[in-house]
């Protein structure tokens, strides 16, 4: 049984039909006049071969002009799956995405380079030495193969993550370009047994982590049933042009048939117009650019419609993710995803803010409860992170899981049909007949059966906010708690034929 | 057997469970006796009604109390049980007088005059009584003089006093005044709650106890039956 995520019944939309047939319409206008620029030449041939107008710039055969047709753009999207499985360690977490089914998946991310450590130090009234108080203190370092691995287990637990990107960039010493991402995926995959998404830093290592995956799923055939392993891939930068190295990932990974993310990340002010209707047309075109190469390379490649759009800050012109703008962009984008069929990649529950509280919260749950709203199927980025997409905070992301449980109840659909008026009506006859006029012995049923929900987790006692003390209690109690690992001889087999893995993941050597 | 009553009787009242036909809190409870049935049946097995009420009744109420202590239970899990040991005492009751025994007390409780909110007084009454306790709810929106008159003619041990809203928890103080012109304030121990009432206002009105909550309105009386009250 797959991962049942939250059906939103009625999908909140900003767009009307006739707006996002619109954007349709500019989008393709997009491709043909400008085109992209494509750095890579590869994806020129393949998409000229197909009837694409291309043209090298200022004759430097390095980058070229390309000029896609809509029918091009068309038959691609017929030859996209609408369903898209993404299978996992545990069958019982795949996932199962319909694009044209608003069923939300929440799910980690996203590679940031620093990791914050929280500590409690204790500290002593000046007016009253007697009185002793703990804050919580923040401390930002760079994320490691531990910290990985320590965030894929907690992940593991955490009740609302129905997937897993891997949410820190690894830096330690013997970490290099060549054995970053076998690492990456092992830690991800030894520690987590949720559907593993990830970008790919070498194009090298793409057959070793292929290799790996089909070992933990038990072959070839077994990781074409149960991808248990997807990829992320920004291909496009904005605006409007194809990147080499990305480029060229994302066409042997299309190749080998395994799910991919094509996704873009324009910046409202930036690198795409500051106004709603520009960046939405932008990166629709951006998009449907990636996805028609993906299936121009391969038909049939299951692909998922990426949007990342972001508002420019004002003050530093870096990216701000806890802009209300930012939060319409990518329900947009939900829409236009939902228009073409196309399971959606979208992003919420980024914050400016550095380090958790206040300002954290009220950014993250209002991108979090109203994109959640729209019914994007793979909602990324909305676990742990701070400071515009740049820092981790596992304590964040069990705040988080808390925060989307609440989501979750709310999204449910309501149930009012005639059986359930006929049994209110009884009860409300039989209770106003009671001298009490007293509902509350109706409760007790729903009680235990999830009807009801439930009190915030880190609620405090007295007048002191124990959120974060206790949210931490609850981390390391998820810490403590045992996953299940790659067994022994698939371990064994994995450290034997790929090369670059560091001894000291291998749990079964430890210690020997 | 007498004591597999009394196990069935504690279990009846942790499940909330006052007839067969209640669900109470396990799966497959539909059908088997509940609190009523077995305590109708109980005497007749040779069991004293003391032991019905302190092993039975109330010995299944103080585990209802540890699951609430331990998170386990939740305020609809003790009403529901308080309803259920309710319902056993006013089958009980008509035998007290041949068994030699008394209620726990009795206890009046009024909202006062101009205040119609009464979830927590109906609370409090539901919890007391399935502590034992002989319950007269006088009801919301009460005028002082009535409530002086019952405590007159009920001669009851507590009074309770509720109320809401700001506006309206000056008529507790009425009440206290109005007892003592009348020489009855000495006859009867006075508690007081609802959201705008506090231990300090409690003191100020000359109240001789406050509970923040049901379960605490509780610990007070008791503390105050057993002369115990800070």
């Amino acid at each position: 049984m797959p991962r049942e995520g939250i059906l939103v019944d009625r999908p909140y939309e900003r767009l009307t039909r006739e707006q996002v047939e619109l954007i349709h319409q500019v989008s393709m206008q997009i491709l043909t006049d400008p085109g992209l620029i494509s750095f890579n030449r590869e994806a020129v041939d393949i998409l000229h071969s197909h009837g694409a107008a291309v043209e090298s710039i200022a004759g430097d055969h390095q980058s070229w002009q390309v000029k896609i047709p809509e029918q091009l753009v068309l038959k691609a999207l017929d030859t996209a799956p609408r369903i898209v499985k993404l299978g996992a360690r545990n069958p019982d977490n795949t996932l199962i995405m319909h694009g044209d089914e608003p069923r939300v998946y929440f799910i980690t991310g996203s590679e940031t380079n620093i990791w914050l450590d929280v500590d409690f130090p204790i500290y002593v009234s000046k007016a009253d030495p007697t009185r002793e108080i703990r804050v919580p203190e923040f401390k930002p370092r760079r994320g490691t193969v531990d910290d990985l691995c320590q965030s894929a287990h907690v992940c593991e637990h955490l009740e609302m993550a129905d997937g897993y990107i891997r949410t820190v960039n690894i830096q330690d010493r013997d970490i290099t370009e060549d054995n970053k991402d076998v690492n990456k995926f092992f830690a991800s995959l030894n520690n987590n047994t949720k559907h593993f998404m990830s970008g790919l830093t070498s194009l090298k290592q793409l057959d070793n982590v292929v290799r790996m995956a089909e070992l933990v799923a038990g072959g070839k055939k077994a990781l074409e049933d149960n991808p248990i392993i997807s990829f992320i891939t920004c291909l496009v930068k904005s605006p409007l042009q194809f990147v080499d190295d990305t480029t060229a990932t994302f066409i042997e990974v299309c190749r080998r048939g395994l799910p991919v993310a094509v996704s873009s990340s324009p910046q409202a002010g930036t690198t795409a117009p500051i106004k709603e209707a520009g960046i939405i047309a932008q990166i629709n075109a951006e998009v449907l650019a990636g996805i028609t190469l993906g299936q121009l390379v391969k038909p049939g490649t299951p692909v998922l419609y990426g949007s990342v759009p972001v508002r420019a800050r004002m003050d530093t012109l870096g990216d701000s993710y806890g802009s209300v703008e930012t939060s319409q962009y990518n329900i947009d984008c939900v829409q236009m995803a939902r228009f073409y069929g196309i399971p959606n990649y979208s992003t919420s529950g980024v914050c400016d803010t550095k380090i958790p509280g206040q300002q954290s919260s009220i950014e993250r749950l209002f991108s979090d409860i109203v994109v959640a709203m729209s019914g994007p199927q793979y909602l990324h980025c909305a676990f742990g992170l701070l400071d515009c997409n740049s820092v981790f905070c596992l304590l964040q992301a069990v705040l988080d899981d808390a925060h989307f449980k609440m989501i979750k109840f709310f999204l449910r659909q309501p149930r009012i049909d005639q059986p359930e008026m006929e049994a209110v009506l009884k009860q409300i006859r039989a209770v106003v007949t009671t001298p009490q006029k007293l509902y509350i012995g109706y409760i007790r049923p729903l009680l235990r059966s999830g009807e009801i929900s439930g009190i915030y987790p880190f609620e405090g006692s007295g007048e002191t906010d124990d959120v974060f003390e206790l949210a931490y209690e609850r981390m390391k109690e998820l810490l403590a708690r045992p996953v299940e690992h790659i067994d022994r001889e698939t371990t064994s087999r994995i450290f034997e034929e790929i090369p670059g893995i560091l001894p000291r993941l291998n749990i079964y050597e430890r210690g020997s | 057997m007498p004591e597999d009553i009394i196990s069935l009787i504690q279990e009846s009242v942790i499940q909330g469970r006052i007839t067969k036909d209640d669900e109470g809190m396990d799966e497959g409870m539909i059908g088997q006796p509940g609190v009523t049935e077995l305590v109708e049946r109980a005497p007749a097995s040779g069991l004293s009604i003391q032991n019905i009420i302190t092993k039975g009744l109330s010995g299944g109420m103080n585990i209802v109390g540890q699951k609430f202590e331990a998170g386990e239970y939740f305020i609809p899990d003790m009403l529901a049980s308080a309803e259920a040991v309710s319902a056993a005492m006013k089958i009980l009751q008509p035998r007290f007088a041949a068994s030699n025994i008394k209620t726990k007390g009795t206890i009046i409780v009024a909202t006062v005059k101009d205040d119609l909110h009464d979830i927590g007084k109906n609370i409090v009454s539901i919890l007391l009584r399935g502590a034992g306790y002989t319950v007269k709810d006088l009801g919301n929106n009460i005028d002082t003089q009535v409530i002086v008159d019952a405590v007159r003619e009920e001669k009851p041990q507590f009074l309770g006093l509720s109320a809401l809203l700001t506006s309206t928890m000056a008529r507790m103080a009425d009440v206290i005044q109005m007892l003592e012109e009348n020489g009855l304030r000495d006859q009867v121990k006075i508690i007081v709650g609802g959201a705008p009432v506090s231990e300090e206002f409690a003191k100020s009105i000359g109240a001789d106890g406050y509970g923040a909550d049901g379960f605490q309105a509780i610990a007070v009386v008791e503390d105050l039956a057993s002369g115990t009250e800070s």
